[in-house]
């Protein structure tokens, strides 16, 4: 469970509460207007941003003083994931140890990785040489090596072409599954949510509006879906 | 973003760069003795270093604007070489210039050999007019860069009307030039003057003397000749003044960046075409190389000759000033990397590190002689001493290619490096040193030329058992052993451009 409990999150003149629970295990959507505070939410959460007020809690354990990379969360930005000087096993190796002394057990994990998101034969690859869809997949590993339980998308998937796009949500669906993960993804098409979110929240007038089963709120949306949506 | 290691080490950097600077200020002022300790010659080397400078600076500026024209509107084989050309004054060694100017403009060089058969009797190079001309063959450069960048800031597309409207030469410089240089000038101008008002290492080889000498020299005289440290400090509290307004300036304005990068823009143009005013143009650029190749040429040659017969204490003092040179580019590139990394977190940091562009060598030499003598003979710290002042002075330049670079890597990487537990000396050998070692290299390129060829500090404490490259340089043309001096001018500079060029061009590849 995602615990936010009483947050509130100020950034200059923008103001941002939220007081819900996400729930494990599933994949959970987070939608709303440009400029409503989803990347924010999503920073405070994974810990690069302080919350003025509230607290986070994963599986029961307060983590909003944790530093970002010690939190049981991994996290896909919109831009950016990977580093354009380390290869690609390198920068999936990352995700086991920063140091990238890998131990053999540690390298098989990282190869069956790259195997699983489709990207055997590309480890000695620089980002540039991948196209946009490998470079995803690339992150993608790195979360999955990481094991943390929770995966926080900012996007990472919105300069890619609608077929891609698919392609990504579909292996992050399977993957998430697979592997037991839990997922906060933030998206502007609600398609997106259809396709592979469990549950669907919205951000709407500076507040987090609770989860509900995206089924659901796509049958009968609420009046702050319906704005979202343009109806 | 939580590098807390890193941070800590640059706030303490800073902090240490910040008593290493205002140290010596301090003993400088607590032991100036007010103005009353100034003589009446003290007074006349502040009025020569403002005349000399305006000099010097008004005739780069009117030498400078012909020479940006012609490169701004012509295009040609050889004209990226040219740009670099200009570059190259600020990192060579200043005693190298003068040297060259002697062999160019002496009593033996070609221009007196020329004025000779004419019947004239040239002024010598020596004095006044011989510290303005090596001013102007480092500053003439400098100007023409500035210049250039404003006649290339001319948008296109206004050219192109002028073209459309059938503008002749004239016209062009009325309507679009002149208000470019109305705009741009005065800003040159004003740095050079400031440059040349914190001149030392050109004043002590050609000035001197009731009428030529400035005020970094006279706290030089003061200290080395008359011993009289309460004046050389009242003097450095002068030199102060002047050096706080010349170093903001000149920071803000001069560094090459990257040398020669991003100057190779060519505005087509259509009003200058004429036969006429392009041999006016290749006449302009061929006379600013050959002013600038010239000395550099003699210099070399004859040096080249004998490389092979230079005594022993030449090469020893070739290997203090590597070492040197090698010790400050590793010191200045470590705290410029760790101060950058704090001055995310901390603004104040970046302010502490610039703040060194206001002192003078001399009278941080002056400063740090007054503090080590209640310790210790300052004598036996000279070459520390020496290393220490020329970290200090490369640092905000260090900064200037850092900072931005590290803003740019915190703003693009700084959360993927925090969300992957990337901190410390894991960050710096993974994420730091690989994404920042084109500024690094540059940075310790240019570090490591300029502390090579300083001529500075180590003039106020040095025995000759201790001198550097340029000091020796600077006794052997003292003592007129020319050949040696040349020789060991060619070492120098193969010295500082070469540390510079491996730094640099070892941080672009692999």
């Amino acid at each position: 469970m995602l615990e936010l409990d009483g947050l509130e999150i100020v950034q200059g003149a923008f103001r941002l509460t939220a007081d819900t629970v996400l729930q494990a295990g599933q994949i959970t959507a987070l939608m709303g207007a440009s400029g409503s505070g989803k990347s924010t939410l999503l920073a405070a959460i994974a810990g690069f941003l302080d919350p003025v007020r509230g607290s986070i809690r994963i599986a029961g354990t307060d983590i909003t003083g944790l530093a970002p990379g010690d939190r049981p969360l991994s996290m896909l930005f919109q831009d950016n994931n990977l580093f354009p000087h380390l290869t690609v096993a390198q920068n999936v190796g990352l995700g086991l140890r920063p140091d990238l002394r890998l131990s053999p057990a540690q390298k098989d994990a990282q190869a069956a990785v790259l195997a699983r998101v489709g990207l055997e034969g590309l480890e000695a690859r620089r980002p540039r040489d991948l196209s946009g869809g490998q470079q995803s997949r690339a992150a993608l590993a790195r979360a999955l090596l990481r094991g943390r339980p929770w995966l926080l998308l900012d996007e990472p998937f919105s300069a890619l072409g609608p077929a891609l796009r698919r392609d990504m949500l579909t292996l992050l669906r399977e993957t998430a599954r697979a592997e037991g993960l839990s997922v906060l993804m933030v998206t502007h098409h609600p398609e997106d949510a259809r396709a592979v979110a469990d549950a669907t929240c919205l951000i709407a007038d500076g507040a987090l509006i609770p989860p509900a089963s995206t089924e659901a709120l796509f049958a009968e949306p609420t009046p702050a879906l319906r704005a979202y949506l343009g109806e | 973003m939580s590098r807390g290691p890193g941070t800590r080490l640059g706030t303490a950097a800073a902090l240490a760069v910040l008593v290493v600077l205002l140290g010596p200020l301090l003993a400088v002022a607590w032991r100036a003795e007010g103005w009353a300790g100034l003589r009446a010659s003290d007074w006349g080397a502040l009025r020569f270093t403002l005349w000399q400078a305006a000099c010097s600076s008004a005739l780069s500026v009117l030498l400078a604007i012909p020479v940006a024209r012609a490169l701004a509107r012509r295009r040609f084989a050889g004209r990226d070489a040219v740009v670099l050309l200009l570059g190259a004054p600020f990192i060579l060694p200043v005693i190298v210039a003068v040297l060259g100017l002697v062999a160019v403009f002496g009593r033996t060089g070609p221009i007196a050999w020329i004025a000779g058969l004419a019947g004239l009797d040239p002024p010598s190079i020596y004095g006044a007019q011989g510290v303005i001309l090596a001013h102007v063959f480092f500053n003439m450069p400098l100007a023409t860069r500035l210049i250039l960048q404003g006649w290339q800031a001319i948008p296109g597309e206004r050219l192109r009307l002028a073209a459309a409207l059938g503008f002749g030469p004239g016209d062009t410089f009325r309507l679009l030039e002149w208000p470019m240089l109305r705009a741009t000038v005065p800003g040159v101008a004003l740095v050079i003057f400031l440059i040349c008002t914190t001149s030392f290492a050109v004043a002590l080889a050609l000035g001197g003397g009731p009428r030529a000498t400035t005020v970094e020299l006279a706290i030089y005289q003061a200290f080395r000749f008359d011993f009289d440290l309460g004046r050389a400090a009242a003097l450095g509290g002068v030199q102060l003044a002047l050096g706080g307004l010349a170093a903001f300036a000149a920071l803000r304005l001069t560094l090459p960046s990257g040398f020669g990068a991003g100057q190779d823009r060519v505005v087509p143009r259509w009003d200058s075409s004429g036969p006429l005013l392009r041999g006016q143009d290749g006449g302009v650029i061929a006379l600013a190389c050959a002013f600038l190749l010239l000395p550099m040429v003699l210099v070399l040659a004859e040096g080249a000759l004998h490389l092979t017969n230079l005594p022993a204490a030449v090469w020893t003092a070739a290997a203090r000033s590597l070492a040197i040179a090698l010790g400050a580019a590793l010191l200045t590139v470590g705290l410029a990397l760790a101060m950058a990394v704090a001055a995310l977190r901390a603004p104040w940091v970046e302010a502490a590190g610039t703040l060194a562009v206001a002192a003078s060598p001399l009278v941080l030499g002056t400063g740090l002689y007054l503090l080590l003598l209640p310790l210790a003979n300052p004598i036996a710290f000279a070459l520390p001493v020496t290393l220490l002042v020329n970290v200090v002075l490369a640092l905000p330049f260090a900064l200037r290619a850092l900072i931005p670079a590290m803003r740019e890597l915190d703003a693009d990487y700084g959360r993927l490096s925090a969300s992957l537990g990337l901190t410390g000396w894991v960050w710096l050998r993974r994420v730091g040193l690989p994404r920042l070692r084109r500024p690094a290299g540059f940075a310790a390129g240019l570090t490591a030329a300029l502390a090579a060829g300083d001529l500075g500090v180590i003039t106020l404490f040095a025995t000759p058992e201790q001198a550097t490259l340029p000091l020796m340089l600077y006794q052997l043309m003292g003592s007129y052993r020319m050949e040696e001096a040349k020789a060991a001018a060619l070492l120098l500079v193969i010295l500082s451009l070469g540390l510079f060029w491996l730094f640099e061009r070892g941080s672009r590849d692999a």
